[in-house]
């Protein structure tokens, strides 16, 4: 559990996107490709849910990247190499189902490209043809593009401002791709899988898209979560009209079948206590 | 002359409720005595088989009125490693006092002249704790070769590490969570189970040299196969009921609407009545409901209601029950203490739907009521809803405490256990083995949700299977 390199990956007005790598060679070695960890920084912390990003097996560790949004992230942030964490547990969740598909395209969104990254060196490494759209607000916030195009056969890039790539949306692109994928670039070989993690708005768009196309799409949720291991249900989503738990049914669903105004509506339940939390913490770090 | 059972000091009602400091005070060495000289010391003693795990009750109770009070602790020892933990939550009024002779005949829960025997047991515990009294271990020679893994640190795994570490086999128990203790920890509140007793109870056994690792959830990080590869002779598990049931109803996913589970993990292990100085939240409403009629319904009930004092929300706290209070299965004591506290209790009602706002709030809840019928296979009259009776109630926080199922993480991806169809593991039912050589289980992984004593009872009866079966091996 404990922290041996940080790196920044960009930062954002004071809303920074951090890489850790954290001892764990049990994680380590029995992790894969769209599970994830639960931590906690500290005994009075809470528990939250961050995605293994890359595992490395020899070195026995696994790294992290997330985002500085609320108080346990940026508590996560102000810890360096050296620090230990209270509590990590893992690997938990579904892991993604890495096969040949022929073609998969991979669409990452802000924070969420740090999770498709597994998942795209994996489904590279089957046989895969990898076509990856990455989205980001602006150039400042786009991370991961290196690693990224090192696992695609295509990469393409698209930012809200249009500071880099394609100025739109990723699903801008999807639509393009999938229009084309039809027959022509790789020849014969529909796209046999979308994949796509980000934002809640960004899935659910991705989500309409493909339905037009009837593509198999696979998205991972960030429902909120407590335990994590199937014991309470605070991570309860409506997919295909039954109710399942992201931590053990999941975090992976068919987007088509996704209930999304429930789980935007669930992920709001603390949002004034998050904010009454935060304020708090503001006033008390002025203080010092 | 009758003696009058001597009643136990609690702290008053209305000033508890807006703390979670412990309710019962227990006995005081004058009390103790008093209640135990109640005792007949019956020829042919009926409490003892009234206990999951036959604590020779007459003998410990017979040893306290002669102020041997080490001796008496050491009696329930002998069958009981955690006497502090058990004389405060056991359902004694279902157990060892409803046989008791001094209950009348048929009665479905003890009379009140029973023995206080669970608020004797507490006394001796505590007695224990204070005066660092240790059982000592009697080290069998021929088991310090191998060594044993528990899964789950909850009533049932700490109940088998300890029965083991007794006669110095090596054991490991592995958690999930970051803390440990089960139920004793997440589920039953500090009001009921202080969290100094349970840590009292969990370092005794670290010092007996059983080592206990959190943040190790054993199906997500190790296999059993694996286990058994790192050198485990055999294998415990005590992962317990940790799938919450949700009544299925429209509505449920509406925000603060919570399982018991959700509910009482956020307050009880992260301290969410301590908010913000713990960092995980827990919402409370103005007028909230729990549907249940069991301890955790009525542990729910009562956190609830402190959680609206200490905010500063006029109490109304609401517990529906589609039967009567009869039919409730909660410990007496439990429902006394909710009464006493404020809280409200509606009978033959059952929820039909949750109707909630435009950001997915709960704001109501449609009910229907219901009237009993004939007897269902708990042998409890069976809820029949009345056709035409729809009303609502203001609810703008839910807790759902319908019952548990067992938790399928580890079962899931270990096929050869072989599950009964409620998805609970299947044990021959003198040795609690599974279907799988070598690996035991017992708690509520076992047979739906139990009592901390019977978890404790059936670690006890797969400690000494498992004995038995490496002695063979």
């Amino acid at each position: 559990m404990k922290i041996l390199s940080k790196k920044i990956l960009c930062d954002s007005g004071g809303a920074k996107v951090i890489e850790m790598w954290i001892e764990s060679p049990d994680i380590a070695r029995k992790g894969r490709p769209g599970q994830f960890v639960v931590l906690m920084t500290g005994e009075k912390g809470e528990r939250i849910p961050l995605t293994i990003v890359e595992r490395d097996a020899a070195k026995g560790s696994i790294r992290i990247i997330f985002q500085e949004a609320g108080l346990t992230t940026k508590i996560l942030g102000g810890l360096n190499p050296g620090d230990f964490l209270y509590a990590l547990v893992g690997p938990l969740g579904h892991a993604t189902e890495i096969k040949n598909y022929g073609k998969v395209i991979i669409v990452g969104g802000g924070v969420g490209i740090a999770e498709v990254y597994p998942v795209a060196r994996a489904m590279k490494e089957a046989g895969n043809h990898v076509t990856t759209i990455l989205g980001a607000r602006s150039k400042d916030l786009l991370i991961l593009e290196k690693e990224l195009k090192g696992v695609s056969d295509e990469l393409y890039v698209t930012t809200d401002d249009g500071s880099y790539g394609k100025k739109g949306f990723v699903t801008d692109v999807l639509k393009e791709r999938l229009s084309e994928g039809q027959g022509s670039r790789v020849k014969g070989q529909e796209v046999g899988l979308v994949y796509a993690v980000g934002p809640i708005p960004m899935m659910r768009k991705v989500a309409s898209v493909t339905k037009d196309s009837n593509v198999r799409t696979i998205v991972s949720l960030n429902a909120l979560m407590v335990d994590a291991t199937g014991m309470c249900g605070c991570c309860r989503v409506t997919v295909g009209g039954e109710v399942k738990f992201s931590c053990v049914d999941g975090p992976e669903f068919d987007a088509s079948l996704v209930d999304w105004d429930e789980l935007v509506k669930r992920n709001r339940i603390y949002d004034s206590k998050e904010k009454h939390i935060c304020s708090l913490n503001v006033i008390a770090s002025k203080l010092k | 002359m009758k003696k009058e059972p001597v009643k136990t000091r609690e702290l008053e009602a209305l000033k508890r409720a807006d703390t979670f400091d412990e309710v019962v005070l227990g006995y005081n060495e004058t009390e103790a005595l008093k209640e135990a000289g109640r005792c007949i010391q019956c020829k042919n003693p009926a409490c003892i088989a009234g206990c999951p795990v036959g604590i020779d009750i007459k003998t410990f109770i017979a040893k306290l009125v002669k102020k041997d009070y080490e001796g008496a602790y050491f009696t329930i020892r002998e069958k009981n490693d955690f006497p502090s933990i058990c004389g405060r939550v056991c359902p004694a009024e279902y157990q060892c006092r409803k046989t008791c002779v001094l209950t009348k005949k048929g009665s479905p829960f003890a009379s009140p002249e029973a023995i206080n025997i669970h608020f004797l047991e507490r006394f001796l515990g505590d007695y224990g704790m204070a005066n660092k009294l240790e059982v000592p271990v009697k080290k069998d020679g021929r088991l310090t070769k191998f060594k044993v893994a528990v899964v789950g640190s909850g009533p049932a795994g700490l109940a088998c590490a300890g029965e083991l570490a007794r006669l110095g086999l090596p054991v490991t128990v592995f958690e999930g969570l970051h803390k440990t203790g089960g139920v004793l920890r997440y589920g039953i509140p500090p009001f009921r189970m202080p969290r100094n007793i349970l840590d009292f109870e969990i370092d005794y056994l670290k010092k007996k040299a059983v080592l206990i690792i959190p943040n190790y959830l054993i199906g997500a990080v190790k296999s059993l196969d694996e286990l058994f590869e790192e050198g485990f002779s055999a294998i415990f598990l005590g992962m317990g009921a940790g799938i919450p049931s949700f009544l299925g109803v429209k509505g449920e996913n509406f925000c603060n609407i919570y399982s018991a589970n959700e509910f009482l993990t956020r307050v009880n292990l992260m301290s969410a009545y301590k908010f913000p100085e713990f960092h995980t939240p827990v919402n409370i409403g103005e007028h909230v409901i729990v549907v249940g009629g069991g301890n955790t319904a009525m542990d729910a009930a009562r956190s609830a209601l402190r959680l609206q004092r200490m905010n500063k929300i006029r109490p109304d706290t609401t517990i529906l029950y589609r039967r009567t209070e009869v039919e409730m299965p909660a410990r007496r004591l439990e429902i006394e203490h909710a009464k006493e506290e404020g809280v409200k209790f509606r009978f033959l009602v059952k929820p039909e739907e949750f109707i909630g706002d435009e950001f997915g709030f709960v704001k109501k809840m449609k009910c229907l009521e219901c009237k009993l019928g004939e007897p269902d296979s708990s042998g409890r009259r069976r809820p029949v809803e009345i056709p035409g009776s729809d009303f609502e109630l203001e609810c703008d926080m839910a807790v759902i405490a319908v019952g548990l199922k067992a938790n399928q993480l580890l079962l899931k991806v270990t096929p050869q256990l072989k599950t009964d169809k409620y998805g609970d593991v299947v044990v021959s039912p003198d040795t609690m083995e599974t279907s799988i050589k070598g690996v035991f289980a017992g708690g509520d992984i076992v047979g739906g949700e139990g009592t901390v004593i019977e978890a404790m009872g059936m670690a006890k009866k797969a400690s000494n299977a498992i004995v038995d079966y490496l002695l063979k091996q």
